[in-house]
């Protein structure tokens, strides 16, 4: 089911241009993202609980900061998921496609694969 | 009819439908693919409706909107941590688990290490975090059908249980995660559905206007202001700066740990590809981000219509005030038929919501006993596919039946910090395992071994000697008193000690493999070699 390949592919696919643009095309992206995100969500927790008086403000009628932060909580959750969907769709998945395509071609002809 | 046999009789209806899902999956579940992973057949629409459906349980569904109800805020910010959590499983988790493992957790932490410790240690961790959750939730199960049934009888709670987890041992013994995703996928519509209902007859009683919605809620709750800002459940003002800690450590422990829940990571192997765990991802979050909104609402109209001194008086935990809700906007848009009617599907939706959930964990944990500790550490590897499966359903049936055990033992204690525990435990040891091993060239058995042990004890230990376990009112134990911390989230302590152990673990270790790591590197990229679906 599954093909294996030897180990020495890998090494060499690691080592090369492509991946290691793909890798720092992914990792550019993912990480500084990860700490944003949680960043921001624990902004929104220390508030919560150190900054009651700021968090209780009210902005119109009975909507206070504290619910408007916690709506935009989900609204950044949606728009950074939307956002890393487009990312890797439109520089990740190509090199992943073109590197994984070119090796399994080798494999169809016996070179790559053991 | 009386709204208790009305729900009866929709939860039959929804039993049956999901016996016969079973029933067709069984015949369709032959190889190990099958059984572990649903053949990697689902699409990712399919499989992000099945993680909503794994993910939402009863304790998010009637706890969230429990806790709103009766104290505000506090249960909205609950929410968010189990949302926002959902982005580490997208941007660092769930492609990169599907490219390069196969069937569990344990899969990836084991690719280049030495597979027996570290198979044992996540295999471990896998069993107890399913166990802590199942309790929780069956535990949860057996108290709600008394408050929804009206069955009050001690015997009524036990046979209760003892048929959840019947039901559950069905599913996953005959239907694999074929027929669990089936129930889940199911349950998540019904689900949605019924909080999308009342959500809407509820804002259309206030037309549509959610300030004036939350400032009945607040009348009513007779707390004012209060109810709707931070501070009357976590960190309140008399628990003074260690509750604000003990908050914190809560939301750390809500956001990170679940990417390392293992009935979340093996969602992501049912689908063909990595680009298909994603998309399963993003339709997840929308599913779950969408219902915490319809929570929201759900938990301040309760508070609003229903008035939270009934609500506190049917249940001292809230668990009934989405059903209580349901049951008085029917009755004042429809009569008292209305009334009967929607309490009672509210009702169905709730035993279904956590037949799912335990059906799912009984599954991780079954599988990870067959594959990780039947397979490779005592068979080391050589067990064949197919005794690999006949293990995981006797897995199914011993883990199901020691769930009901304890269960039944554990029901008249106060066990519901045992799901904070759980994403307390995941958080420390394995997410420090996850992405130690999937991004940290260096890292090795002894860091892997360490970080899930080191995580699992620190979490445990923190919570046996904090006052959710002895010395407070609401104590599993409150006749005694031994508690040493004054945090009853142990996660802002046990999770930098869970990343520690994990570094320590792996710098005190010569074992080194470059050419594993450019494997592992390479396939979690770009899903070369990344296991196939079966076709049928």
């Amino acid at each position: 089911m599954t093909v294996q390949h030897d180990p020495s592919v890998y090494e060499r696919i690691q080592a090369g241009e492509q991946f290691q643009e793909l890798r720092r095309r992914y990792r550019s992206w993912a990480f500084p993202m990860t700490i944003a995100f949680l960043v921001w969500y624990l902004l929104y927790v220390v508030l919560s609980g150190f900054a009651r008086d700021f968090m209780g403000t009210k902005l119109f009628g009975n909507i206070n900061v504290a619910l408007v932060f916690g709506v935009l909580q989900f609204v950044s959750t949606f728009l950074i998921a939307w956002a890393y969907s487009r990312h890797a769709a439109a520089k990740l998945d190509p090199i992943a496609d073109e590197l994984r395509g070119a090796t399994e071609s080798r494999d169809e002809v016996g070179e790559g694969a053991k | 009819m009386s709204h208790e046999t009305l729900s009866t009789i929709l939860f039959l209806v929804f039993v049956a439908l999901t016996l016969a899902i079973t029933f067709w999956a069984s015949r369709n579940t032959k190889s190990a693919a099958d059984f572990y992973a649903g053949g990697r057949s689902f699409s990712g629409l399919q499989n992000g409706l099945a993680i909503g459906g794994d993910y939402m349980s009863a304790a998010s569904f009637l706890g969230i909107a429990g806790i709103i109800a009766l104290s505000g805020y506090d249960g909205f910010l609950y929410s968010i941590g189990f949302l926002v959590a959902w982005l580490v499983a997208l941007l660092l988790v769930a492609e990169l688990m599907r490219n390069s493992g196969k069937y569990t957790m344990a899969d990836v932490l084991a690719f280049r290490m030495s597979p027996r410790p570290v198979r044992t240690a996540a295999g471990v961790s896998t069993i107890v975090v399913s166990i802590f959750y199942l309790l929780a939730q069956m535990v949860g199960a057996g108290a709600l059908v008394g408050l929804l049934l009206g069955v009050h009888s001690q015997a009524g709670k036990v046979w209760t249980i003892i048929a959840v987890g019947l039901l559950m041992i069905i599913y996953v013994v005959f239907g694999g995660m074929k027929g669990t995703t089936w129930v889940q996928i199911v349950k998540a519509v019904m689900l949605m559905v019924g909080a999308a209902l009342i959500t809407l007859l509820v804002l259309g009683k206030f037309g549509f206007n959610l300030s004036g919605l939350l400032g009945d809620a607040a009348t009513q709750s007779g707390k004012g202001d209060a109810f709707l800002n931070a501070g009357l459940k976590y960190g309140t003002a008399a628990q003074g700066t260690w509750g604000k800690i003990d908050l914190i450590s809560l939301g750390l422990a809500l956001v990170l740990g679940t990417a390392g829940l293992p009935h979340v990571l093996i969602r992501f192997y049912t689908v063909p590809t990595a680009r298909d765990a994603r998309k399963s991802v993003l339709w997840g979050i929308g599913i779950i981000g969408v219902f915490y909104l319809l929570t929201l609402v759900l938990g301040f109209g309760a508070a609003a219509l229903v008035g939270s001194k009934t609500i506190a008086a049917a249940d001292k935990a809230g668990n009934t005030a989405a059903p209580l809700l349901a049951q008085k906007v029917g009755q004042d848009i429809f009569g008292d038929v209305g009334g009967t009617v929607l309490l009672a599907v509210i009702a169905a939706v709730a035993f279904a919501t956590i037949l799912a959930v335990v059906a799912g964990l009984t599954l991780a944990s079954s599988s990870s006993f067959a594959h990780d500790l039947y397979a490779h550490v005592f068979k080391r590897g050589a067990a064949t596919e197919r005794q690999e499966v006949v293990v995981a359903r006797v897995a199914a049936f011993v883990i199901g039946a020691i769930a009901i055990a304890l269960s039944i033992f554990a029901q008249s204690l106060n066990v519901a910090f045992l799901v904070s525990l759980a994403f307390a435990v995941a958080a420390s040891g394995n997410l420090p395992a996850i992405l130690y091993s999937l991004f940290w060239k260096r890292f090795n058995t002894a860091g892997a071994v360490s970080a899930i042990y080191g995580g699992l004890i620190s979490a445990v230990v923190l919570v046996i000697f904090s006052p959710v376990v002895s010395g407070s009112p609401t104590a599993m134990r409150p006749e005694m008193d031994f508690h040493l911390i004054p945090l009853s989230n142990p996660g802002i302590f046990s999770i930098p000690i869970g990343f520690l152990c994990g570094y320590l673990g792996t710098i005190l270790s010569k074992e080194y493999n470059a050419s594993k790591y450019a494997e592992i590197e390479v396939r979690s990229l770009t899903g070369l070699g990344a296991e196939r679906a079966t076709g049928h």
